[in-house]
């Protein structure tokens, strides 16, 4: 599948992208992965709405149109059912679809063919199908987009058998768990922040997806600490950190761990964890109710992290209701920094 | 009967007030969004006023609408009150909905409008439904629906259509074919060549109306109105406008050109087109239609300053905010 105006895509696939190491953007972290793959392997293409000349409704995509050309950067129709759908097909009969869904509200319009044909093929046909693509879903409140445009699904994908999701927060996991996902031969679903694609970070970019060392279902422990562990993942490991950082001027040393994925989820790095330090808190965007929080709770409690426990878990998650406009409402719904600072300091305080 | 026919002095009057009071109510969003005090996005319908007033004002008093992500014009040509419409894109307490909706979700369902919607195609089905439970409950109220010539691609609009269709109800199905959905062409989404021409397969005629031609949008609404008020089942209109502004705060306008946007903007603005033919005809004089601009601008002005000194809400109604009550 040769770029539409070029003839000698050979060429460009010899040294495609810089592996030069940089300071760069979220967004450009993953448009470098979108880039590594597309010229390391011509069956990759993307489709969704307004990836093209728009760029994508979040700029992730800039550019890609004029390097690669409409036939691999495919612009659609608004018919999200019909993407996804047609990313199912396309997988199935040898090519490796990227899907961008425009703000990830929108897959719900593309239940079915996510979850009832690409999570169950592989299994229902015996093995014979594989369903490779990768579906990118731009999540998350603080923007001021209300109920529809603000919400973080992931535990809906999570909860599927069939589908691996990840969610990565660095800008470097951002390039490495893409590529990973590229390369998987099974639907992974991409879960990203919107707030989190103008943060700045290293990035050493990978030659070929190969390169990428990320591997789906590993955990990290990206903060070190002896007092609590604390669990997050995408916009809510930053928070985590940040609120870390400032206990850690009052002495309370403040373990993290970032899930990355959310299926199949590490919990083997956060039993490890608390085992060490006793104290657990979890902390997502998404209502704290049945939301993967939960799935972590369950797990740790379960295991002989158990008999470790020196008080309570405690989960610092969204609040139970559907997104509101108005800034205060919608901060109030959101898990701030502060209230991790809060909750943390309150957690290490407990009496065992 | 229309609530006003924009052939009649009074109704022309009325309609041209609206009109402005529509490009004026967006026109201070802007403004309110340059100076930073309004936050989110807004999807403006300027340009496209004439498919708003011509359509609501052929509805009958109890009759419902259902809008879309680009609702501000279908609001206020419905009824709603602009101070309440600032409030609410300005997530204050007397807002529409107390501040929690913003602008995508403005809806005022006591006067029949059923609401702005966030999701393409989202509100098409509900429309349906609208109609069936008036129908069911012995109204002769009809439903009218808005929708974009993007919505037309989303499985909604087939399934609507098509239960519409078969169950007869009275929705007046119409399309606001601003040209793009975003940044994709309608011709290059629309296979067919139109979204009129899609009713043929459900069995609806599918009308095409000049979008910028208020009274030609009030006559087909009108006429497609009155036959699902008899029983005649849905129809389906496509009217041709456009879009000057960005589809939203993130557009940089790249997929068509300044030359293509002004010349809608100066050869075919429905507001320009209908005073000056308002003047030809002698409907209306120059007199008042200066009144239907100052009236206009002076109902913005005192909403604006008024929305702006409403409190805003506290974090406690959250609380009652999710669940109804019996
Ligand atoms: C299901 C769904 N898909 C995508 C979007 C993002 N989106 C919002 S408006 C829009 C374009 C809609 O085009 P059209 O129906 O023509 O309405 P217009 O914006 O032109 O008024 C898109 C893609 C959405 N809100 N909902
Ligand atoms: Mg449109």
């Amino acid at each position: 599948m040769p770029a539409a105006d070029s003839t000698d895509t050979v060429d460009t696939i010899e040294d495609p992208v810089s592996t030069e190491v940089r300071t760069t953007t979220y967004a450009k972290a993953v448009a470098a992965a979108l880039r590594t793959a597309m010229h390391a392997d011509e069956r990759v293409f993307m489709a969704g709405e307004d990836i093209g000349i728009y760029g994508g409704a979040f700029g992730v995509t800039d550019g890609l149109l004029q390097e690669f050309g409409e036939e691999r950067i495919r612009d659609t129709p608004i018919s999200e059912d019909a993407i996804v759908g047609m990313a199912v097909g396309a997988a199935i009969t040898g090519t490796r679809p990227i899907v961008e869904m425009q703000f990830s509200d929108f897959v719900v319009n593309a239940m079915d063919p996510l979850v009832n044909q690409a999570a169950k093929l592989y299994f229902m046909y015996g093995g014979n199908v594989e369903v490779p693509m990768v579906l990118r879903l731009p999540g998350g409140g603080g923007t001021g987009a209300a109920a529809q445009h603000s919400q973080s699904l992931e535990a809906w994908f999570a909860h599927v058998p069939g589908l691996k999701v990840v969610a990565p927060s660095t800008v470097q996991d951002a390039h490495d768990l893409l590529l990973a996902a590229l390369v998987d031969p099974n639907p992974v679903v991409v879960v990203e922040h919107k707030l989190l694609y103008k943060q700045e970070g290293a990035l050493t970019p990978r030659a070929t997806p190969e390169d990428s060392p990320a591997v789906i279902g590993e955990a990290a422990v990206v903060r070190e600490g002896t007092d609590l562990t604390v669990v997050g993942y995408s916009l809510n490991t930053h928070k985590a950190l940040d609120a870390a950082e400032e206990l850690a001027a009052e002495g309370i040393d403040v373990e993290v761990v970032d899930l990355r994925t959310l299926r199949p989820l590490d919990t083997e790095t956060v039993i490890e964890s608390v085992c060490r330090t006793g104290k657990l808190l979890v902390t997502h965007e998404a209502p704290t109710a049945v939301g993967v929080g939960a799935e972590v709770v369950a797990a740790v409690a379960g295991s002989r992290a158990f008999d470790h426990l020196l008080a309570p878990i405690v989960r610092v998650c969204g609040r139970e209701n559907p997104m509101p406009y108005a800034p205060a409402l919608e901060a109030a719904t959101i898990p701030q920094t502060a209230d991790l600072v809060a909750a943390m300091r309150a957690l290490a305080a407990e009496d065992v | 009967m229309p609530r006003h026919d924009p052939t009649e002095p009074s109704g022309a009057l009325e309609a041209l007030t609206t009109m402005w009071t529509i490009r004026r109510f967006e026109e201070a969003l802007e403004d309110l969004y340059s100076r930073g005090m309004l936050h989110g996005t807004n999807h403006l319908s300027i340009g496209q006023e004439a498919v708003a007033v011509g359509a609501c004002g052929a509805l009958e008093d109890g009759d419902f609408i259902t809008s879309t992500h680009r609702g501000h014009g279908h609001s206020i040509a419905h009824g709603a009150d602009p101070e309440p419409m600032f409030a609410e894109l300005l997530g204050r307490e007397t807002g529409y909905c107390g501040g929690r909706g913003g602008s995508m979700h403005i809806a005022d369902v006591g006067s029949g409008n059923l609401g702005a919607n966030g999701i393409v195609a989202g509100s098409m089905t509900l429309a349906v439904g609208a109609a069936l439970s008036q129908r069911l409950l012995g109204s002769s109220a009809v439903v009218l629906c808005f929708f974009g010539d993007g919505a037309a691609n989303e499985g909604s609009f087939h399934e609507a259509l098509n239960l519409a269709a078969v169950w007869e109800l009275p929705v007046v199905f119409l399309c606001e074919n601003n040209q793009y959905g975003m940044s994709m062409a309608s011709d290059l989404s629309t296979a067919g060549g139109s979204v009129a021409g899609r009713g043929a397969a459900y069995g609806l005629e599918g009308v095409r109306l000049d979008g910028n031609d208020v009274i030609a949008v009030a006559e087909g609404v009108a006429t497609a109105a009155a036959a699902a008020r008899e029983g005649r089942g849905p129809a389906l209109l496509e009217a041709i406008t456009y879009r000057y502004r960005g589809h939203s705060k993130s557009d940089r306008n790249l997929y068509r050109t300044q030359d293509e946007i002004e010349e809608w903007r100066t050869e075919r603005d429905p507001i320009a087109r209908f005073e000056a033919r308002l003047l030809e005809e002698g409907r209306l004089d120059r007199e008042a239609i200066d009144g239907a601009r100052q009236t206009a601008r002076e109902r913005i002005r005192d909403a604006v300053k008024a929305a702006v000194q409403a409190p805003e809400p506290t974090v406690d109604v959250l609380e009652e905010a999710v669940y109804a009550r019996r």
